[in-house]
C-alpha cells in the first residue's frame, strides 16, 4: 500500500477541492471587493469629486500620503452632477482607450513605461511650468492644451505623438485624470509628493 | 532524404502543423517589433509618429500572446488523437476555425499597423482597439476569439468524451473551461477604472499565472512520456499535484495586482501571500523534471526537444518563480510596479516559462512529418539547435538583467529619491545606468534575434539530411514493470 501522499487518488481529489475552493473564496472576495469599490465607496470617489478641490497630504495614522477632497473647485468652471460627471469622465477614459495611453503611459501603476505614470497625473508639480508654456492660467486648460498639440509643448526628448485629440476629448481626458488621481491607492507611487518643491 | 511530407501525418497533425506554421512566423513579429520598440528608447524619434512606441509594443506583445496560443492550440490538436486513442471529433470545424482565426488575426495586426487610434467612443472599440494592455483587439475579434475557442473546446471534449479519459485530458478539459471562460471578463466596459482593471486582471494573471500554467504542465506530462517513456501514473500524479500547488498559490495570488488599484487592504495581506507562494509548483517542475530524467538516464528520442522541456522547467522556475517572487510582496512591489522590473521579469517568464515549452512540440511534429527520422546523438546539423536554444538563453537572460538595472535605477532615482513626479521619471530615464541599460538590452537584443533567426532556419532544415530511424524507447508497459 503506497502512503497517501504518493498515490494518484489523493492528488486528483486535493487537486478538484483546492481548485474548488480557492475560486469560491476568490469569487466571496469579488463580491465583496466591487461593493467596497464602486464610485464613491472605500477608496475610489464619487465622480462628482472633480467638482472639487484635491489635495495629497501625509496621513500619520496610516503612515503614507493619501488624498484629501477639499473645498469647490469647478472644472473648466462648471458645476457637474454624478450623472454628468461619470459621463465625463466615461467620456475621458473611452478617449484614453481609444489613443492606446496605456502602452506607452501606466494607469495605477499599470501598463507601458516609456512614459509617465498617469495615476497622480492632475495632481503632478509639472503643470504649473505647462501653464506658462501654454500660456493658460488654469492648470486643466494647460493640460487640454498639452493633449491636443503634445508635440508644440515637447520638453523631453521623448515627444508624445499627435493623437489628434478634440477639444471635448481633452477636456473629458482631464475629468478622467482629476476623478483618478482622488483613488486612494495605498501611497502608490512610493513617496509621490505633490508639495516637494513648496516644501 | 527525409523531407517534410504531410501524407504522414493524420489530419489533426496537419492541422497542428498549421498552428505551428503560424506561431512561428508570429514569433518573428514579435522578435521584430520588440527590437523596434528596444531601439525606440535609445533613439526616441525613431518613427516617433509614424508608428509610436504604443504600436509596436501592442504588435510585439500580442504577437507574442497570440503565437503562444496558436503553439498551445497547436501542441493540443499534436497530442489529442494519441492522448485520446481515437480519430478526432470535427475536423472540419477545427480547420475552419484556424482560418477565421488566422483571418482575424491577420486583419486585427493590419488595423494596429495602419489605423491605431480612434476618436474616443465605442465605435472605436469595437473596430480599432480596446486600449487595455495585452488585450488591445477590438470587440468583434474577441468574439471571433471566443467562437474560435469554443469550436476547439469542442474538438477536445467531444473528443477526449469519446475515447480514453485519462488524468492529462481531465485536467486539460477542465483547464480549457476556465481558459475560455476567463476571456469573458476582458470583454466589457467599465468606467471605474478601479473595477475595470480588476475584471482585467482576471484575464491578465488568471491565464498567465494559472490557466497557461496548468496548460503547460498537461502538455510538458504528454510531452514526458513521449520523449522519455516516463509512465503515465508518475506524469499523472505530478501533474494533479503541480494543479494543487498552481491554482492553490495562483488563484488568490491575482491578489498583488490588486495592491494599489483602489481595492479592499485585505488584498495586500491576500496577494502577498499567496503570491509568495508561487513559486513552490514551480520548484516542483524542476525536481520532477530532474527526477525523471535521472531515472531514464537522459536516454530520449528527440535531443533538442528534451532540451528544451529542461530549459523550460529551468525558465519557469527562475523567470515565473524566482523573478515574480522578488517583487511581489506589497513593500517591496510599492518601489517595482509599473517599472522595468516588470519588464524584466516580462521577458524572462515569457521565454521561460511558455516559448520553451511550444519549440519542443514542434521539434517532436517535424521529427514524425519527416518519418520519425533519428533526432538524437550525432544529429546532422545538431549545433544548429544548440545554438538556437544557447543564443536565446542568452539573449534573454541578458535583456532581462539589463532591464533589471534600469528598473533599479527607476525605484531609487524616481521612486525613493525623486518623489515618484514626471520629473523624477524623467530624471531616472536620462540616469547614465539607465541608458547604458537600454543600450546593453538591444545588444541582448540582437543576440536573441540572432537564435531566432537560427530556430526558424533549423526547423526548415532539422532531420531532412537524416536517413536513420528514430530511437525507440521500451514500451510504457515495460518500463513500468521494469520500474
Amino acid at each position: 500500500m503506497q502512503p497517501l501522499w504518493q498515490r494518484e487518488d489523493f492528488w486528483r481529489k486535493a487537486a478538484i477541492f483546492v481548485t474548488a475552493g480557492m475560486a469560491v473564496v476568490l469569487i466571496l472576495l469579488t463580491f465583496d471587493s466591487m461593493a467596497k469599490s464602486s464610485a464613491g465607496k472605500g477608496l475610489v470617489p464619487a465622480f462628482a469629486v472633480i467638482n472639487q478641490q484635491i489635495d495629497y497630504r501625509f496621513d500619520d495614522a496610516r503612515n503614507m500620503r493619501v488624498p484629501v477632497v477639499e473645498g469647490e473647485q469647478l472644472l473648466f468652471g462648471k458645476r457637474l452632477t454624478e450623472a454628468e460627471a461619470e459621463a465625463l469622465v466615461s467620456h475621458g477614459k473611452k478617449t484614453v482607450q481609444a489613443k492606446n495611453c496605456m502602452d506607452c503611459h501606466t494607469l495605477l501603476g499599470n501598463g507601458a513605461y516609456f512614459a509617465p505614470d498617469l495615476t497622480k497625473a492632475w495632481l503632478d508639480p509639472q503643470w504649473e511650468g505647462m501653464e506658462t508654456l501654454t500660456e493658460t492660467d488654469t492648470r486643466e486648460a494647460a493640460m487640454a492644451a498639452f493633449l491636443e498639440h503634445p508635440s508644440h509643448y515637447a520638453t523631453q526628448d521623448r515627444v508624445m505623438p499627435e493623437l489628434k485629440i478634440t477639444p471635448s476629448e481633452a477636456r473629458a481626458v482631464v475629468a478622467f485624470l482629476k476623478w483618478m488621481s482622488a483613488i486612494d491607492t495605498n501611497g502608490f507611487p512610493a513617496n509621490f509628493d505633490p508639495h516637494a518643491e513648496e516644501d | 532524404m527525409a523531407a517534410f511530407d504531410s501524407s504522414r501525418l493524420n489530419g489533426w497533425q496537419q492541422l497542428a502543423i498549421k498552428y505551428f506554421f503560424v506561431a512561428i512566423v508570429l514569433f518573428g513579429a514579435q522578435v521584430l517589433f520588440g527590437m523596434l520598440a528596444g531601439l525606440q528608447y535609445v533613439k526616441p524619434d525613431l518613427l516617433q509618429q509614424a508608428v509610436p512606441f504604443s504600436i509596436t509594443r501592442i504588435v510585439h506583445i500580442n504577437a507574442m500572446v497570440v503565437w503562444l496560443l496558436y503553439g498551445f492550440l497547436g501542441s493540443v490538436y499534436w497530442l489529442l488523437e494519441d492522448e485520446s486513442g481515437v480519430p478526432v471529433v470535427g475536423l472540419k470545424l477545427g480547420n475552419l476555425a484556424f482560418y477565421l482565426l488566422t483571418a482575424a488575426v491577420v486583419v486585427v495586426v493590419v488595423v494596429y499597423l495602419f489605423i491605431q487610434i480612434g476618436p474616443g467612443n465605442d465605435l472605436t472599440r469595437w473596430l480599432i482597439t480596446e486600449g487595455r494592455e495585452y488585450i488591445e483587439a477590438p470587440r468583434w475579434a474577441d468574439i471571433g476569439i471566443v467562437v474560435c475557442a469554443l469550436i476547439f473546446y469542442y474538438n477536445v471534449a467531444a473528443t477526449f468524451m469519446k475515447g480514453r479519459f485519462s488524468g492529462i485530458s481531465g485536467v486539460l478539459t477542465l483547464d480549457l473551461i476556465a481558459l475560455a471562460g476567463l476571456y469573458l471578463a476582458g470583454m466589457f466596459y467599465q468606467v471605474n477604472i478601479s473595477h475595470d482593471q480588476y475584471w482585467w486582471w482576471w484575464v491578465i494573471h488568471l491565464w498567465v499565472e494559472a490557466t497557461w500554467e496548468v496548460l503547460v504542465g498537461c502538455i510538458l506530462a504528454w510531452g514526458l512520456m513521449t520523449i522519455l517513456g516516463t509512465r503515465r501514473e508518475i506524469v499523472t500524479t505530478w501533474l494533479y499535484v503541480e494543479v494543487v500547488l498552481m491554482l492553490g498559490s495562483g488563484i488568490l495570488g491575482l491578489g498583488h495586482h490588486y495592491f494599489w488599484i483602489g481595492m479592499p487592504d485585505y488584498w495586500l495581506k491576500i496577494g502577498g501571500f499567496f503570491s509568495a507562494l508561487e513559486p513552490i509548483p514551480l520548484v516542483a517542475m524542476v525536481v520532477h523534471s530532474v527526477y525523471d530524467s535521472g531515472e531514464h538516464r537522459l536516454r530520449n528520442i528527440n535531443h533538442p526537444a528534451f532540451a528544451w522541456f529542461i530549459a523550460h522547467t529551468m525558465g519557469n522556475f527562475f523567470g515565473a518563480g524566482v523573478w515574480g517572487f522578488m517583487q511581489t510582496l506589497p513593500q517591496i512591489n510599492l518601489y517595482t510596479h509599473g517599472t522595468q522590473w516588470t519588464a524584466s521579469h516580462g521577458h524572462v517568464a515569457f521565454w521561460g516559462a511558455y516559448v520553451t515549452i511550444v519549440v519542443p512540440m514542434v521539434y517532436l511534429a517535424l521529427q514524425k512529418g519527416r518519418g520519425n527520422v533519428w533526432m538524437g546523438s550525432g544529429l546532422v546539423g545538431a549545433w544548429r539547435w544548440k545554438w538556437a536554444l544557447t543564443l536565446q538563453a542568452l539573449g534573454t537572460v541578458g535583456m532581462a538583467m539589463c532591464l533589471l538595472i534600469a528598473g533599479y535605477v527607476q525605484s531609487f532615482t524616481e521612486r525613493a529619491v525623486g518623489g515618484s513626479t514626471w520629473e523624477a521619471y524623467f530624471h531616472a530615464q536620462t540616469q547614465p545606468w539607465f541608458t547604458q541599460a537600454m543600450h546593453w538590452r538591444m545588444v541582448f537584443g540582437v543576440i536573441f534575434s540572432l537564435g531566432f533567426l537560427l530556430l526558424a532556419w533549423d526547423l526548415v532544415a532539422i532531420g531532412v539530411g537524416e536517413r536513420r530511424p528514430a530511437e525507440a524507447l521500451p514500451p510504457r508497459e515495460e518500463a513500468a514493470a521494469a520500474a
